[in-house]
């Protein structure tokens, strides 16, 4: 077990290497000169000279590179182009307001998901089961945008059921008043692909040999769905939820964006516009960091789950 | 390689448009993917909705379904005369100029049209067809782009294995810890030229992933097979076992790839273009559309916004049932 996570471990140095390679290319070749960026359009030779200096870009490449692996060796990674504020500081501020859309918003999304995928599963065939997955096939062809147009529009604007955007500075006043509509509108997109995809883990299972004996000892239809199968399909119900985990962060950008919510979303959005690359560095690799550690997390819980999981 | 298959030599593409043809929902979904395409054409050649920019309605001209609403009687009526000002030099001009203004808005500008009319009066339908254009040959074109690059490199990943395949696996594994959003704003970031090419570019690059990993797997699968040997034997080259040999076998996990990342494209483009990072000013996708609808949704105007949301859904709804059953028709595993 201990020799497995050290492995894993050991084995994720040299693809965090290679995203650090990978972002200090993007940035550094094909981004051009950041000191044209952040001098603006009245810049004069000895101010972009001066700005170089300052950010170390006339230093040659391997130089410059180090500078970057020591940044994100020590997760410092300077300051913010557009703000001056050091840029650690930035995502651990903006990680608190994503988290409380999200993790609301991710075990609803697994409960109701798990609970309908096992219902379809059941009346697999009918005309109920394929009715609801030409409605997820629907549901999934409408654009996000049309979803947060929409509902933003209707129920928080006409109908005035929720705020039409804000936040607060109490947890309970943003969970309770601003984060329910965007939650509902992250529901109202990611249940159709989510039950599709359960569905399909489920159907797997129901065709197992087990599944037929717990049948044939005469135990009921309920129980064997929900404690036979559900304990089965749950490996790759984990597996999707936690690799879905860091993408989330930065998945909800729209929402963040159009809620007026301080997240790491609307953090990237902002950088991205503002050519803020210390910003868009940080947080990709720090993502990139959090989908590992997940991934490692998913394997160890399938030991959990499932005993016959031998971890090698 | 094998011997001719008992029904009559029909090989796996006529098996696969057999199995295709009796599924109704697919020939369906096919014709809309279709008509979307001629539209598409009709459209890039000029022959449909080139002059979407004409200003063929009022502000804002509603369906023709809905009638003709207040805000049209207003603008209709805004031929307020203004009177001359008598010290004024360009008086003559001025009047000359008003007198133009207001037969042109009087004798071209229609009152409602039948999907009704944007902010300057473009005809609605018209600028729906342009959108799609943009829309689906940002979608298609990346996702050949994506499409191309993973099989490329999945072939030679699994062709040649060992320490060419290790090295694609590590750039495998790199691309695939950093979520694909995330991956596309960056090189957004990066990219500071906006333009069509630029999205395509975004998405194509970083889109190769998945094409890559199923091929690759397929290249495992094929490159010990007999009829590979066999070519080998008579002294074919590598880039020709790879490409001529191998991959009309495995073409079909390319076409289901194909299919599935243009609908990702599509909507991608769509969130790219409202953002800021897609289609530059002046082109119109349905991205720029639900942009602009957006704001006019305050103002009551709906039907810019449900147009280009309800073409949108349309095809990728059909698009994406397409290519279910293009998967399930091409499945070898599944006998007819």
């Amino acid at each position: 077990m201990l020799a497995f996570v050290l492995r894993r471990l050991w084995q994720m140095l040299p693809t965090m290497l290679g995203v650090v390679l990978l972002v200090f290319v993007l940035f550094n070749w094909v981004g051009g000169d950041p000191a044209y960026i952040l001098a603006g359009k009245m810049s004069s030779p000895e101010a972009i000279a001066n700005i170089r200096r300052q950010l170390g870009v006339d230093e040659p490449y391997p130089v410059q590179l180090w500078i970057f692996v020591k940044q994100v060796a020590t997760f410092d990674f300077g300051q913010s182009w557009a703000t001056g504020e050091p840029v650690g500081q930035i995502i651990a501020s903006r990680l608190g307001p994503s988290l409380t859309v999200l993790v609301p918003l991710t075990v609803l999304e697994t409960l109701i998901g798990v609970a309908l995928a096992l219902a379809v599963a059941f009346v697999r065939g009918s005309l109920t089961d394929r009715a609801v997955m030409v409605a997820c096939t629907v549901g999934m062809s409408v654009s996000i945008l049309v979803y947060i147009i929409v509902f933003q529009y209707g129920l928080a604007y006409q109908m005035g059921l929720f705020p039409v955007q804000g936040w607060g500075d109490s947890l309970g006043v943003n969970l309770l008043r601003y984060a329910p509509l965007p939650i509902l509108i992250g529901l109202a997109v990611s249940i159709a692909p989510t039950l599709r995809l359960y569905r399909s883990f489920v159907l797997d299972e129901v065709h197992q040999d087990y599944v037929r004996t717990a049948r044939a000892k005469g135990l009921p239809e309920r129980r064997v769905m929900w404690v036979h199968v559900l304990r089965n399909a749950a490996i790759p119900i984990i597996t999707h939820v936690m690799a879905n985990l860091p993408a989330l962060l930065i998945g909800a950008f729209l929402l963040e964006r159009f809620f007026g919510i301080p997240g790491i979303g609307r953090e990237v959005i902002l950088a991205v516009e503002r050519s803020d690359f210390p910003v868009i560095k940080a947080v990709t690799v720090c993502v990139a960091l959090a989908t590992m550690v997940f991934n490692l997390l998913a394997d160890l819980l399938y030991q959990a789950v499932d005993p016959r999981v031998r971890l090698a | 390689m094998s011997a001719v298959p008992a029904d009559g030599g029909a090989g796996l593409w006529m098996l696969a448009w057999r199995r295709l043809r009796d599924d109704r929902v697919a020939m369906v979904a096919l014709g809309i993917v279709a008509a979307f395409l001629v539209m598409l054409v009709l459209s890039a050649t000029g022959l449909v909705a080139a002059d979407w920019e004409e200003e063929v309605g009022v502000n804002y001209a509603p369906p023709t379904f809905v009638g003709a609403g207040p805000a049209t009687a207003a603008a209709t009526a805004a031929a307020v005369p203004v009177p001359d000002n008598p010290f004024d030099p360009l008086a003559q001009d001025l009047r000359a100029l008003r007198a133009q203004l207001g037969t042109e808005q009087t004798a071209a500008r229609r009152a409602s049209l039948p999907f009704g009319a944007d902010k300057w009066g473009h005809d609605i339908v018209k600028k729906t067809i342009k959108g799609g254009q943009t829309s689906i040959v940002v979608g298609l074109v990346a996702a050949l782009v994506a499409v191309g690059l993973g099989t490329l490199f999945g072939a030679v990943s699994g062709f040649y294995g060992g320490l060419v395949d290790d090295l694609f696996n590590w750039f495998y594994n790199v691309f695939t810890s950093i979520p694909s959003i995330l991956m596309i704003l960056t090189v957004a970031a990066v990219l500071q030229h906006k333009g069509v090419t630029t999205i395509v570019l975004i998405l194509g690059l970083t889109g190769w992933t998945g094409p890559y990993r199923l091929i690759r797997a397929e290249y495992l699968r094929h490159k010990a097979r007999e009829y590979v040997l066999a070519a080998d034997a008579i002294g074919a080259s590598a880039a020709r076992k790879m490409f001529a040999h191998i991959f009309p076998n495995v073409s079909h996990v390319a076409l289901v790839q194909l299919s599935i990342l243009a609908v990702g494209f599509i909507k991608a483009e769509v969130i790219l273009s409202f953002l800021g990072f897609g289609v530059p000013v002046g082109v119109v996708s349905w991205g720029s559309m639900l942009n602009e609808a957006q704001n006019e949704l305050l103002l009551g105007k709906w039907w810019q916004l449900t147009a280009a949301a309800v073409a949108m859904a349309v095809l990728v709804t059909a698009f994406s049932l397409l290519a279910d059953a293009l998967r399930d028709a091409l499945d070898p595993k599944v006998k007819p």
